[in-house]
């Protein structure tokens, strides 16, 4: 989903380019307040994570893929900020070192496939978890269903940006139904990637999800022989 | 050992995202992904301009001088992820230095 240069003209290209400043500049603030020491590193490894399995296009319909966008996973992981920030730097190296995605559209494609799939996805994470029992199966699918509906939104955003100032001159209304159409698509491998990942994370370090952190059970003391556990705090 | 344990995982996390970006890589589609196909078939594919690091060594996930198409992308994506590992752990230590409390207390955290 990595907008070139050209699509989008300049006036719209800078006005997301501030929209993204003032995102990538609050998700910054926010994340020092809420991100955990031992999440610092693990946000790293969700970018670089990101990074990989972006690279890994998979089939949707005859002659498009798609890829993992990857925001509402990591804000899954690491929180919505922190989240925001792992794919900006993943779009960020992308546009400076593979030629991915055009600089002058830098700030569309971070507002489209960072701040609006971390922060809208993880929006659609919590009200899932609300409706679905806490439990770990419960926050793997949540994840997933988010990050699907992530990925439509994604591509509404770009739907938005494209009336506001595209190029080329398709009309807008089958520019939505052709975005959403595939987008759809693409939104379910990004659900199966997401689940699976979460679901693994949760298998091997529950403590480290951030959105699984009301499921920590307390700890225990190691009781004493004849004793019942007391929980602490 | 929680912080070895943390230490082990992610390394873990670390060889998975290289084992994908290197080996798995190569096995993805090099159909036009959604957004591009639509462009293509709605007529605007052709405002697209090149991209001002288009001859980059790295430009296109592929690096320059390696004739096999499949180590060009490997190589390419163990250097991304790589690159993207560093810079992610270097933010988010600044990010962790930004706190304003400094006494250490974690933050009640979401949901």
């Amino acid at each position: 989903m990595h907008i070139p240069d050209g699509f989008i003209n300049a006036p719209t290209s800078l006005a997301a380019g501030a929209v993204a400043a003032g995102g990538v500049g609050v998700s910054l603030r926010r994340a020092a307040q809420t991100l955990q020491e031992k999440q610092a590193p693990l946000a790293g490894l969700v970018a670089a994570y990101i990074f990989a399995v972006q690279m890994l296009n998979f089939p949707v319909a005859a002659g498009t893929s798609g890829h993992l966008l990857g925001g509402c996973l990591a804000a899954v992981l690491v929180g919505p900020w922190a989240g925001a920030l792992c794919v900006s730097v993943v779009l960020l190296v992308q546009g400076l070192l593979f030629a991915d995605g055009g600089l002058t559209a830098l700030g569309l494609n971070i507002v489209n496939m960072a701040l609006i799939t971390a922060w809208g996805g993880y929006a659609i994470f919590l009200l899932l978890r609300r409706a679905l029992p806490a439990t770990r199966t419960g926050v793997t699918i949540s994840a997933g269903v988010a990050a699907g509906i992530s990925v439509v939104l994604a591509s509404l955003a770009f739907v938005v940006e494209y009336a506001t100032g595209g190029n080329g001159g398709a009309p807008v209304g089958t520019v939505v139904a052709a975005m959403v159409g595939v987008h759809t698509l693409i939104g379910i491998g990004e659900g199966i990637i997401t689940a699976l990942t979460v679901g693994v994370v949760l298998g091997v370090r529950p403590d480290l999800v951030y959105g699984a952190a009301d499921l920590q059970t307390p700890l225990v003391l190691a009781p004493k022989p004849g004793d019942p556990a007391r929980e602490v705090s | 050992m929680r912080s070895s344990n943390l230490r082990i995982f992610l390394l873990g996390g670390l060889l998975v995202a290289i084992g994908l970006a290197m080996l798995v890589s190569g096995f993805a589609s090099s159909s036009p992904d959604g957004l591009n196909k639509v462009a293509e078939d709605h007529g605007f594919a052709t405002t697209a301009r090149q991209h001002l690091f288009e001859n980059g060594p790295l430009a296109g996930y592929a690096v320059k001088g390696v004739g096999n198409d499949r180590l060009s992308t490997g190589i390419s994506g163990l250097i991304g992820v790589l690159v993207t590992f560093g810079i992610g752990l270097a933010l988010f230590a600044v990010v962790r230095a930004l706190r304003s409390d400094r006494d250490g207390s974690e933050p009640t955290r979401a949901p």
